[in-house]
Order: C-alpha cells, then sequence, then structure tokens
C-alpha cells in the first residue's frame, strides 16, 4: 500500500499577519514558513509508523505550491518520507488543490490520502472532504487513531459529542487530528538523506477555480482590558452582569 | 431556486449550530428573492415546529435510520435534496459533520464551498461574497463564490437564534441511497460529553484553566465556577498533553476553536497559538498572578492575582448574584 500524505505550506504559528497590495494578498515579507503542524505531526509521522511496521511499502508527500515551498517539502523528507512531488501551482482554492491531488492519487496507485484537520492559515477542514468527493472514495475525518490490517483500516474519529470507532476499506481519504501520532523533530541523518531524495515537479493539469480571496481584513484586537481588585471580585460579577451581559 | 439548509436532531432537539443556519439560511433566501428549504432527518413534530419557526419556508422530512451520521450517506442524500428543490446555494454548519459533508458535496456538485462563514453574504453579479476567518482568526477574508452553485458553511455562535411565528410546510422526502454504497462500518460509539454541560464547540460561556493551576487535583475549583454560570469547562494545551484534563477540552490553535459570548481563562499565559483558537469569544476574563502575562492584552476584564484564592471568591460572588435575581 503507497500512502500519499497531502503537505501545506504555512505561516509560523507566531508569524505576525499582515496584507499587501491594498489588503489582497498576504504579506509574507519576513515569515517563516513551516509545514502546517496537522501534516507534519499527526499525518506524515502516522504513515511513517506505518511504514516502519510493514503494513505501507511507500511514503510520499504531496504539495500543491510554487517553487517557494521547496524548503518545506525537504523538511517533510528529512522527516522521513520517501519522496516528493510538487503540483506547481497557486492555491489557494481548495477545490483547484483538492482537484490536483485527487488526480494525482488515482493515477499513481495510492490507496490512502492522508490530509491535515486543517490548514492554519485558511482554516478551511476542505481539502480533504473534496479529493474525497472527486475520488468517489470514502473521507474519514478528524481522525485520532488509526492502524491499517490486511486491507481493512480501523479509525478513531470525532462525532458529536464524542467519537466512534469505524472501519473502511481502501481506498481511502483521513484528515488526522491530534492524538495520531507525536510529532518528531527530523535528525542530522534524515537531514542529509532528504538533500538526496526526489522531489518531483508536475504542471497543474487545467482545473477550476471555484472561489477566490478578495480582501483581508485584520482581526479587531481588544483595546484595553478592566482590571479589577483580586478583593473585589463581587465588581467584575456586575460587569459580568450588567455591562457584558453575559451571566 | 431555492436555498437548501442541512439541519440535523441530536439528542431530542434541534441542534443549535442547525437553528442558526436556518436563520442564516432565510436571510440569504430572502436576499436572492427565493425560499428557504431545511432537511432534516428523523424529526418529531415538535422539532418540525422549530425548524419552521427559525424561517424555513419547506421541510424536507426523511425517515430514514441508515444514515446517522455517514458522510457518503449525507452528502448523497442532500445532493438529491439539491437537485430537487433547484437549490442554488446550500447551506451547513461548520461543525463536525458539516466539515465532512459540505466538502463532499461541493465536489460532487462543483460547486465553490466556504467554509466557516461569519456574516452574511453580498450579491455580486452571479457571484456571492462571503466573510470567513482567517489565520486562525487573527483575521478575516472575504471570499468570492464564482460557480453557479454555491456551499457555505457558518461557524456556530456567529449569530444569536432568532425564532418567530413563522410555520412551514412539511414534504416527506425518501432519498434514494440504493446506489450509494456507505463504505464505513461504526464498530463502537464512545460519549465524551461530560454529564449535562454543553459541548465545547456550541457552548456560550467557558471555564478554561492553564498550567497555573499546578495539578489536576485542583480542578475542582475550576468546575465549581463552572457549574454555578452553567459554563462547559476547558484547558490550554499542556494541561491536555499532562493528561490533567481529557483532550477534547484542548483549546487554541491545534485544538477546538471556539466563540463563546464568555471565556474565563485562569491561569492561562496567552500565548498566541491559544489565543487563536479563542479570539473569537464576545467577552474574556482573564485570571493571572502575572501582570505581565500576554493574555491580559486581549482580554477586556482582567484580574491581577492567585487563582486558588479568587476563584473560591468568584463563584460565591457569582452565586449570590443568581440567588438575588430568583
Ligand atoms: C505549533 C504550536 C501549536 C500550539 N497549539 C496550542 C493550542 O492549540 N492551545 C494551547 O493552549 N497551546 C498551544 N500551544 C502551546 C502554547 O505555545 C503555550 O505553550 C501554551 O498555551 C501554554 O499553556 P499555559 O498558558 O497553560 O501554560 P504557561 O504558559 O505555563 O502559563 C501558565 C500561566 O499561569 C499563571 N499562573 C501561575 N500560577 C498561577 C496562580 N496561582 N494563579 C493564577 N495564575 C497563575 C502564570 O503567570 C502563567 O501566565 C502550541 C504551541 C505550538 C508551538
Ligand atoms: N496546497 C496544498 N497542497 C497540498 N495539500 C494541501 C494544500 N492545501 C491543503 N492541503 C491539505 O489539506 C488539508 C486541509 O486543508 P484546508 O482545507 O485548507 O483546511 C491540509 O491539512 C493539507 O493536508
Amino acid at each position: 500500500m503507497k500512502i500519499l500524505v497531502a503537505i501545506s505550506n504555512v505561516p509560523d504559528t507566531t508569524a505576525k499577519i499582515s496584507f499587501a497590495n491594498g489588503d489582497s494578498e498576504f504579506n509574507s515579507a519576513g515569515v517563516t514558513y513551516i509545514i502546517n503542524p496537522y501534516d507534519e505531526w499527526y499525518a506524515l509521522v502516522r504513515a511513517l509508523e506505518l511504514k516502519e511496521a510493514g503494513k505501507a511499502s511507500q511514503v510520499t508527500l504531496i504539495h500543491v505550491g510554487l517553487t517557494d515551498s521547496e524548503a518545506t517539502i525537504r523538511k517533510g523528507l528529512a522527516i522521513g518520507a520517501d519522496d516528493a512531488v510538487r503540483i506547481n501551482s497557486e492555491g489557494p482554492d481548495a477545490f483547484f488543490v483538492a482537484d490536483q491531488i485527487a488526480n494525482y492519487a488515482k493515477a499513481n496507485a495510492y490507496e490512502l490520502v492522508l490530509v491535515g484537520k486543517e490548514t492554519i492559515n485558511y482554516n478551511g477542514s476542505s481539502v480533504g472532504g473534496m479529493i474525497g468527493g472527486l475520488t468517489d472514495w470514502a473521507y474519514v475525518s478528524l481522525a485520532t487513531k488509526m492502524d491499517v490490517d490486511a486491507g481493512k483500516v480501523t479509525l478513531e474519529h470525532d462525532i458529536d459529542g464524542g467519537s466512534q470507532v469505524v472501519e473502511a476499506s481502501l481506498p481511502l481519504v483521513v484528515s488526522c487530528a491530534k492524538g495520531m501520532a507525536e510529532q518528531r523533530i527530523p535528525n542530522m541523518r534524515g537531514i542529509m538523506a532528504a538533500r538526496t531524495k526526489p522531489i518531483t515537479v508536475v504542471e497543474a493539469s487545467a482545473g477550476d477555480k471555484l472561489t477566490n480571496v478578495k480582501s483581508f481584513i485584520l482581526a479587531k484586537g481588544r483595546t484595553d482590558c478592566k482590571f479589577i481588585d483580586e478583593n473585589n471580585v463581587d465588581e467584575l460579577v456586575q460587569l459580568l452582569h450588567t455591562e457584558a451581559k453575559v451571566i | 431556486m431555492s436555498v437548501l439548509i442541512y439541519t440535523e436532531v441530536n439528542k431530542g432537539k434541534v441542534k443549535k449550530a442547525s437553528l442558526e443556519c436556518v436563520n442564516y439560511g432565510a436571510k440569504i433566501a430572502q436576499l436572492l428573492g427565493t425560499t428557504a428549504t431545511a432537511i432534516v432527518v428523523n424529526a418529531d413534530a415538535a422539532q418540525l415546529e422549530e425548524i419552521g419557526k427559525a424561517g424555513a419556508n419547506k421541510i424536507l422530512s426523511v425517515k430514514n435510520d441508515a444514515i446517522g451520521n455517514d458522510s457518503i450517506l449525507i452528502t448523497a442524500m442532500v445532493e438529491q435534496a439539491a437537485k430537487a428543490e433547484g437549490s442554488k446555494v446550500i447551506v451547513f454548519a461548520f461543525d463536525v459533520n458539516g466539515k465532512a459533508v459540505a466538502p463532499r458535496l461541493s465536489a460532487k456538485l462543483r460547486a465553490g464551498l466556504v467554509a466557516g462563514a461569519v456574516d452574511y453574504p453580498s450579491v455580486n453579479g452571479a457571484a456571492l461574497e462571503v466573510k470567513k476567518n482567517v489565520f486562525s482568526g487573527k483575521a478575516i477574508a472575504l471570499y468570492s463564490i464564482n460557480s453557479d452553485v454555491k456551499v457555505i458553511s457558518l461557524l456556530p455562535n456567529s449569530f444569536p437564534i432568532v425564532l418567530g411565528e413563522n410555520a412551514a410546510t412539511v414534504a416527506d422526502f425518501s432519498a434514494d441511497l440504493s446506489a450509494v454504497a456507505s463504505k464505513i462500518v461504526v464498530k463502537e460509539v464512545k460519549s465524551t460529553s461530560s454529564g449535562t454541560s454543553v459541548p465545547l464547540p456550541e457552548a456560550e460561556l467557558v471555564v478554561s484553566a492553564g498550567r497555573g493551576m499546578k495539578g489536576p487535583e485542583n480542578w475542582g475549583m475550576v468546575e465549581d465556577l463552572a457549574n454555578v454560570i452553567g459554563a462547559t469547562t476547558a484547558c490550554s494545551r499542556p494541561v491536555a498533553d499532562m493528561h490533567w484534563r481529557p483532550h477534547h477540552e484542548h483549546v487554541g490553535q491545534t485544538g477546538v476553536a471556539i466563540r463563546p459570548n464568555l471565556y474565563i481563562a485562569i491561569g492561562i499565559s496567552g500565548a498566541i497559538q491559544h489565543l487563536a483558537g479563542v479570539n473569537g469569544s464576545k467577552t474574556i476574563v482573564v485570571i493571572n498572578s502575572d501582570k505581565e502575562a500576554p493574555f491580559f492584552k486581549s482580554a477586556d476584564y482582567g484580574i491581577v492575582g492567585d487563582a486558588f484564592t479568587i476563584l473560591p471568591k468568584l463563584t460565591e460572588a457569582i452565586k449570590k448574584l443568581k440567588a438575588n435575581a430568583n
């Protein structure tokens, strides 16, 4: 079984968010990019564990993006993926990205496609479900555990007010959330090995972009905090009752 | 043409997020000069009435015990309903099922999706423009949906629910799922909702605590405070990682993102990744012994002091307020 892990290239979690060109695009000046945490910590590491346990033959990274994401892809190779594919195109329309990944997975006989729970920049939780719809494969969202045995995949995933254990057969798309694996820090050997691992660049197939971002606005920060003396909690209770009207 | 709204019944009630979606879908229908149709599985008369009160003109009532929360079956059902109703806009909640179904339907119909909308759309020619949170709540993006059919999932708690006197016409709808293989076999269901409290993503009041509480044995006073106001409890990531609290309570960038009316943060420093999951809350109260804690910069009300002495006093003061109100 070959596993395809979809990785997204996102601003570091502590990056300062600002916009350029009349607030029409993200200002990436001075911003460090990382692999989307869910893709790295959970999807990729669990895929590697499955390979180490002899349950997968190959772990391939796939990324839809431009040349500036190569460093992010190399990091994924350093953590242990065998090889990588970059579909040369700009995102971020989720449908377009999903279409590219779905086509690649089908054409190259990948049976398990892993995505992260959501990207920390667009927060769509959309690409995985769309890959499922485009391939007509089953999709298990927000999975916190996954194991594979004789072509059967057992997963635990979040549902309303709890979780459920399900069984699915391959081919399958899974979105990976916390619990599935533990973050791995690449070691020196991995970093050296990554230098010679192949990153195949594929031109994007013609696809639809169904949405586009017209503009961005920074969320309003809070201006000033009202401090209340620790010996006067009654005042806080009054403010919450009469001013904020929340209790 | 119509606006189609996917709604769910859970634990005997129409889900709060679903009623929000009906309100929202009805507004969009008004905007487009059309009607709002809701679809619901296994709802009783009272539940159908409530969906009507939230503004649906028509309800497609499906009786089916096989659908459950299977995203493949739900997608097929909504797809058939959308075709039958000639729907141009389909609304979901951006909750657990909505996150699985809306993208699948979007792909099937080649309909552009905005996932997690926070405001009403505006019409721009044939396109709809909708705002959603991006960068984990640090910014808002205005998306344009350019396809003929459009899918929007609404972030829960974005609008208060308004129930009126409207009554919907109810029509039985039987989705033909014979050709759709579910592909997923449910083996076991585990409930995490502790007792009677509202699940975290839907909660309007949240009491959350961090590493400042020193250890799991001290959570009694956090729970006491949550109980007097009827809040759901949450925690910071290290607290869940150290197994002081269950993982489903972890809020933030890598946990659950919430936007309750009230978020009380106790002994949480306010790291940017924590804020990313809670900064959409309407009112934030921070209790921290360090007056330099970054969380105060994102708070509406703050108390500098020791949580161990403040919490019992706060709980008592709220009890007094509640007693006086009765
Ligand atoms: C990629 C990434 C993703 C992350 N995602 C998340 C996430 O989703 N959610 C999350 O929470 N974190 C997340 N983190 C971790 C985050 O950076 C912080 O480390 C974490 O939020 C700190 O938790 P804390 O505030 O409970 O603990 P600390 O930072 O240790 O803060 C404890 C606070 O308690 C106060 N305190 C101590 N004693 C008392 C007392 N007696 N009374 C009152 N106050 C007291 C202290 O002054 C301090 O401010 C993430 C980190 C990374 C790198
Ligand atoms: N440009 C991309 N290239 C490859 N995978 C992506 C890309 N964008 C999103 N994904 C995958 O889809 C998941 C969900 O993304 P999103 O729908 O944007 O929240 C991510 O966690 C990634 O695994």
